[in-house]
């Protein structure tokens, strides 16, 4: 028996403050779900809040939330997990009056997200902690909300956008505190984001981060595509997420479509996603290092990156994988041949990592550096609901592909990291640990390979049919919703990056470091911005 | 510590090398690109990227060029940290219009005479994302672009002949 029965029996009196009834009774629970894996409760908008609170209270994790223009309503949605079951929760507001009560008061998690709604839709969330703008900067106007059916997706752009200043940032006040503003435009090779430090000496007493600069209009340039258009987009949300993207997005659509993708093909796609995980951890172990200035590791490390990604290009065509993964199925198969070499990269990668993470290991100074540093705690973790490596390193045990398993991870064995040391080199070694756990994967999804077709026949989804991706990504969760119209054209599509629930924990795990270390705390974290800015 | 030089002196030097080449068509590529900048440029070019909205993944392969099998510094190009410091904008992405005014300003940074690659698809054409009410499309709707190189992303050896061709302007 899982949480949600449970809790909808739980007495609280919402509605009325002498009468205690069980939670049941006040929401409509969808008892055959459009979304098959998951529960829909429905519930009154006046609702909203109290739900979180009963939910808070019950340890619930706040996963996602997101709203949908239909007609003359607003259909907002919240995504709760426990225990690897999920439940979403919809209630319909009007348009002409768009409120709601927020639910950011409860789960720190819902403020970037609400903000995002509020200024996307326009929907005002009542008592909501902090409602400045996040995802608008200066590219459309205070009163036009992009993900409205009748604003166009062309919009109507001023020749140049202005920067986005008065942004009410935070201030310090006293002798010696001072602000550096960093960014958009960094100093590396890396996405653009802006940083506000309030330092005293090199110490950091607040960071804000300020995102939005990479908003490309993802989920509004969706709308109107076909499964494949689709799929190519997802593939682009984060350049080194693009397997995990797509397949989550395809995922959701062929739930909405009523698909079922061929064995072979699930297989090929698991190899695909834990391939992409240890090259992106590869990357990762190298650059933390590199922001340490031990340029040992770091070339260790990208020789190793490079050398697996070639592998990439000669078995599936492509360095990162892109567009393999396609509505249905796969585009590429593995022959016998690819098989082996797949095989002997495992073979290799061992042996090197295992002569490296010795070599590593007994390095003191870079034991000086990372340990300690960017601490977060699991209560803060927890409060932010961070998943992946983030989470797995405060001790959050949470993994998509254990936890609220789907083919083919449904088939293997394997053993979930976990750390509770919380700082930066929990946070490498446990990258060290994940990728051995995804060589054994792939090692079994191999061994395991159904034979037969990659790829099976697209069925046009019915008007309004939904869907619900979820999948593990390397940074950890990763949620994506669908809606069909008709002729087989996407109505609504929602990606949650895992980035937008670990980004804000980087705002308190530099906390009291020194604004040098910020580099390296940034890099242990490695959200994405792309996948926060859609 | 001598298990860290163990591991360096039995790795070796695994840069593609152009006397030795693994990868011929690296050195050709390689040798064209340093006999360039020897002679126009005093033996380096310093470049700058900006990510004007890409997702990322043209980050990742130009990222790899500084790993040791490609190590393009060996030729004379090298990556600074601020475009006043730097001859060459490498610029990805759809422009998104929040990042407008940013690679507008780093454009005027940046002294003259300099020269614009636009990386990867998107910058070239607006790629998947094209144009919108978020995204002016190809970094020559913002700036004036000298060179583009296509791919999505554009591998390190597509890379590395996109600059060869900035040099042979």
């Amino acid at each position: 028996m899982n949480w949600t029965s449970t809790f909808l029996t739980q007495q609280v009196n919402w509605l009325d403050a002498e009468i205690s009834k069980p939670i049941g009774e006040y929401i409509g629970v969808t008892r055959h779900s459009p979304l098959h894996s998951v529960a829909v409760w429905q519930i009154e908008d006046k609702h909203w809040q109290q739900f979180a609170v009963t939910a808070k209270a019950d340890n619930v994790r706040w996963v996602a939330g997101w709203a949908e223009h239909a007609d003359r309503q607003f259909i907002v949605n919240a995504k709760f997990e426990k225990n690897g079951v999920y439940v979403v929760l919809r209630t319909v507001i009007n348009v002409v009056k768009p409120e709601l009560p927020t639910q950011a008061t409860v789960y720190p998690a819902a403020n970037r997200s609400e903000r995002h709604s509020q200024d996307m839709f326009g929907i005002k969330f009542i008592g909501h902690p902090d409602n400045r703008r996040w995802t608008r900067h200066q590219a459309w106007d205070k009163h036009q909300y992009p993900l409205r059916k009748d604003f166009p997706a062309h919009g109507e752009p001023a020749e140049i956008t202005p920067p986005d200043m008065h942004y009410d940032f935070i201030k310090g006040h006293g002798a010696g505190v001072y602000e550096i503003p960093v960014g958009p435009v960094h100093a590396g090779i890396i996405e653009p984001g802006h940083f506000r430090f309030l330092a005293v000496g090199e110490l950091i007493l607040n960071l804000e981060e300020r995102l939005g600069y990479v908003h490309k209009g993802i989920e509004k340039i969706a709308e109107g595509r076909t499964p494949e258009g689709l799929a190519r987009l997802a593939g682009r949300i984060s350049g080194d997420t693009t397997v995990s993207h797509c397949w989550a997005a395809c995922m959701a659509m062929e739930q909405a479509a009523e698909v079922t993708v061929p064995r072979r093909a699930l297989f090929i796609r698991g190899i695909l996603a834990e391939r992409e995980r240890i090259a992106n951890h590869l990357g990762d172990m190298g650059a933390i290092c590199n922001d340490v200035a031990f340029t040992f590791a770091q070339m260790q490390f990208t020789r190793l990156r490079e050398l697996w990604l070639r592998t990439n290009a000669t078995v599936f065509g492509h360095r990162l994988l892109m567009d393999v993964i396609i509505p249905a199925g796969v585009s590429r198969d593995v022959s016998e041949a690819s098989c082996a070499l797949l095989q002997q990269d495992i073979v290799w990668l061992r042996k090197e990592l295992t002569s490296i993470m010795t070599a590593i290991d007994l390095n003191s100074s870079l034991e000086d550096r990372l340990y300690t540093a960017g601490y977060l705690s699991p209560e803060i973790a927890a409060a932010f609901g961070t998943v992946g490596y983030v989470g797995r390193a405060s001790g959050q045990d949470f993994d998509v592909r254990r936890d609220a398993t789907y083919p083919p991870y449904d088939q293997v064995n394997f053993k979930v990291a976990l750390e509770d040391q919380g700082d930066i080199a929990s946070r490498f070694w446990i990258r060290h640990k994940e990728i051995m756990a995804s060589l054994k994967l792939i090692e079994q999804f191999i061994k395991l390979l159904p034979e037969g077709d990659i790829t099976t026949e697209w069925l046009t989804p019915a008007i309004d049919n939904e869907g619900l991706g979820i999948v593990d990504g390397f940074r950890g969760e990763i949620i994506s919703y669908v809606r069909f119209a008709a002729d087989n054209k996407i109505a609504r599509f929602y990606p949650r990056d895992p980035s937008i629930l670990n980004w804000p924990a980087l705002e308190k795990l530099v906390l009291n470091n020194i604004v040098p270390d910020f580099p390296v705390c940034n890099k242990s974290l490695n959200g994405s911005y792309s996948g926060n800015d859609l | 510590m001598l298990r860290l030089f163990k591991k360096i002196l039995t790795t070796g030097i695994v840069t593609e090398k152009y006397t030795a080449p693994k990868d011929a068509e690296l050195e050709s590529l390689g040798i064209a690109i340093k006999r360039r900048i020897d002679k126009q440029f005093s033996g380096s070019i310093a470049i700058r990227q900006v990510d004007a909205g890409s997702c990322n993944g043209c980050e990742l392969e130009i990222h790899a060029l500084n790993n040791p099998f490609y190590d393009i510094e060996r030729f004379g190009i090298h990556f600074v940290a601020s475009p006043r410091h730097a001859d060459v904008l490498l610029v990805t992405g759809p422009v998104s219009r929040h990042m407008q005014t940013a690679l507008l300003r780093t454009y005027e940074a940046t002294p003259n005479p300099k020269w614009v690659v636009a990386v990867g698809d998107c910058a070239v054409c607006g790629g998947e994302f094209g144009q919108s009410y978020a995204s002016c499309g190809a970094v020559s709707n913002v700036i004036p672009v000298d060179v583009t190189i296509s791919g999505c992303p554009p591998t390190p050896l597509a890379l590395m002949k996109g600059l060869l061709g900035l040099l042979e302007r």
